[in-house]
């Protein structure tokens, strides 16, 4: 880890130093500035809440949305949970991934709370309904 | 003139395209104003001019709106649509007539009333009012809101805590976050109540990482409110993209900075609970009904529902339906009141197969069984639930044989891993499922072949036994769990089955009675 970004992991952990139970907060903050929380940070994490590695290394792999490895890519979250699947999600997931091909991640997550305008997909934080193929086609291509 | 044009900023409108809309109207010279959501999800974006609607409208309507025109989205008086004017709403009462985050707003409807009554009646008057309010949890258990109140309110320590449970995983379900993102007040009212009636300064709001909007509405009310909520202090914790995270002992584990595994009970959580205190653990639906509650006093809630199941359920109707939306009511309405005759039959237009209620571990329900009345009982009664009232529809082309592996598949990706049934039983399940489809039942055991096993049978195991093994199974994942999420994926397994033996390539199956 540089310099730079451990300054900035110390900064991030020191944030949330008066909280009860900061591993969450803190974690979140470290997923979306370095995309993924690698083996040097937990072990920052783990010195500075007096916890073990292996326990932030338990809390990091149990959570979906902590990542071990950078993604790389810009990742569309697609739900494909019961509702969307009424809506005929399972027919759009080979269209997306031809789309996507190596460049965008489909990540398959369930429930984004639309599940009566769905198929629904995320990107960002921005929500997208009411996907059919061309729709989520085109959403794939204009991610950057 | 000047006109006043709102329309909602709730996550569906925009994922409807609502910002695009309010662009528009912006551009041509309207004044906009973005309020909650109506909860009639099919006209999103709703444009809502002097109580009039269009919907769904595009920014291509938006002059033949501001002319006078568009009769073809024009919806008439939103107020006395059929979809509004027959719903019952306490908890819903201010759905798409406030801007979310104004006190100004909140305050003009009523507002802070409950709080202020709590303060005058006191906290062991607070607590009983809302135990002959009859409110049941509306996270799924349906476990009496007031006893828990009272249990943490009677408990000794140094602190106690207040926590929302906002991890509303099922789908089919979004009525926690229309709260959170369209009455973000009145969760924070109750959640005072809550705090000043048992005896506790701190809150946590436990939502989940999937409603960034919900997130950012709850902050800036936090923010807005803290003076008339002091001296309780509340804080919103992101989820981590964890189903399980929304069983109380497995949130209360996340919200420590753990892994959200399960804990066993006793001790209950509202005398062990976040950070070893007493703790009252409450969904959203459950903390938003208390302002009414105390500031109409119990028995106007009361009044509502059927038998034990007090008060209105906001009820989420999804899937593939023709009117989806939120259709707030007293217990008691029948299942095909709600899909036919208030959402209008499926979306495609083709006959409904069944309709799943209660999110991912909730029962599938066969068309002949739409007189069930919703109440808590009648569902237990026959193996299902209502869990957080959502309803999911399916047309006739679905495959149910399909949501059964899904709903193994789901337990699989899911389960906190801290039970076997639920751990094991879910993959071995999903394996079982795909064998009974590919009609490849499995060959025996190495160890099952072997002389010693005298009784272990030696024959190739038929279709038969593989649907028995399923039961089986299901059984043991039922009785065996240590949470809902294992010991209620049996539900729509078992009830695909019973109901649609056809899609797994059997001609009946015999499900096993309900056992206690």
């Amino acid at each position: 880890m540089t310099d730079g970004k451990a300054a900035r992991l110390d900064e991030i952990i020191a944030s949330h130093a008066h909280r009860e139970g900061p591993m969450l907060p803190i974690l979140h903050d470290v997923q979306a500035e370095f995309g993924h929380v690698s083996e040097d940070a937990k072990r920052t994490i783990a010195k500075a809440l007096n916890l073990s590695r292996a326990e932030v290394h338990g809390v990091v792999s149990f959570y979906h949305d902590f990542k071990a490895e950078p993604v790389g890519k810009p990742v569309l979250k697609l739900c494909r949970a019961e509702s969307c699947k009424a809506r005929g999600v399972e027919n759009l997931v080979a269209a997306a991934e031809a789309a996507a091909g190596d460049r965008v991640e489909i990540e398959t997550i369930y429930c984004l709370g639309l599940c009566s305008v769905g198929p629904n997909a995320m990107i960002g934080k921005r929500p997208y309904a009411m996907l059919d193929v061309p729709k989520i086609e085109a959403l794939i291509r204009e991610m950057a | 003139m000047m006109v006043t044009v709102r329309i909602s900023d709730d996550a569906l409108a925009i994922a409807c395209g609502a910002d695009d809309v309010a662009k528009a109207f912006e551009k041509a010279g309207a004044t906009v104003e973005r309020v909650s959501s109506w909860g009639m999800q099919w006209l999103e974006p709703l444009v809502e001019i002097s109580g009039i609607g269009f919907g769904p409208a595009t920014p291509g309507d938006v002059q033949a709106i501001l002319d006078g025109g568009a009769d073809a989205i024009c919806i008439g008086p939103i107020a006395a649509h059929p979809f509004i004017a027959g719903q019952q709403r306490l908890t819903f009462a201010r759905a798409g007539k406030t801007r979310p985050t104004s006190l100004e707003d909140y305050e003009a409807t009523g507002g802070w009333k409950g709080l202020n009554r709590a303060r005058e009646l006191g906290p062991e008057a607070a607590v009983e009012e809302v135990v002959s309010s009859g409110l049941r949890g509306r996270g799924g258990a349906g476990f009496p809101t007031g006893i828990k109140w009272r249990t943490v309110a009677g408990a000794k320590a140094d602190q106690k805590y207040i926590v929302c449970n906002a991890d509303e995983g099922d789908s089919a379900t979004f009525a926690d976050r229309m709260v959170m993102e369209g009455d973000p007040y009145m969760l924070i009212e109750g959640m005072a109540i809550a705090g000043f009636a048992a005896g506790a300064t701190r809150g946590y709001i436990y939502c989940r990482s999937e409603y960034p909007h919900a997130i950012a509405k709850l902050e800036e009310a936090i923010h807005k409110s803290a003076h008339i909520v002091h001296p309780f202090v509340l804080e919103v914790r992101e989820g981590a993209g964890a189903y399980v995270c929304g069983e109380e002992t497995s949130l209360l584990n996340s919200l420590e900075g753990k892994r959200g595994e399960v804990r066993a009970k006793p001790p209950i959580p509202a005398l062990v609970g976040l950070f070893g205190r007493p703790t009252i653990v409450n969904n959203v639906l459950s903390l938003a009904a208390v302002p009414f509650i105390l500031a109409e006093g119990a028995k106007a809630y009361a009044d509502c529902g059927m038998g034990r199941s007090r008060g209105t359920m906001p009820i989420q109707l999804a899937g593939n339906i023709k009117h989806g939306g939120l259709y707030e009511t007293a217990f008691g309405i029948t299942l095909g009141a709600l899909v036919n005759d208030i959402g209008g039959g499926t979306a495609t237009g083709k006959p409904v197969k069944g309709v799943q209620v209660g999110g991912p571990l909730g029962a599938y329900l066969h068309p002949d069984q739409f007189d069930i009345p919703f109440d808590y009982e009648a569902y237990a009664a026959v193996d299902a639930l209502i869990g957080h009232g959502g309803i999911t529809v399916f047309d006739e082309d679905a495959d149910m044989a399909g949501m059964a592996r899904f709903a193994m598949e789901f337990c699989a990706a899911e389960s906190c891993g801290k039970c076997t049934p639920c751990r094991i039983g879910s993959t071995r399940g999903v394996e079982l499922i795909d064998r009974i489809l590919d009609r490849a039942p499995r060959t025996r055991d190495t160890v099952e072949a072997l002389p010693q096993m005298h009784n272990a049978p030696k024959d190739q195991r038929s279709l038969d036994d593989e649907i028995e093994l399923l039961e089986d199974l299901c059984e043991t994942m039922k009785f065996g769990s240590l949470c809902a999420l294992g010991g209620f994926t049996p539900y729509p397994v078992m009830s695909a089955l019973k109901h649609w033996p056809a899609d797994f390539g059997v001609a009946t199956a015999k499900v096993p009675e309900a056992a206690e």
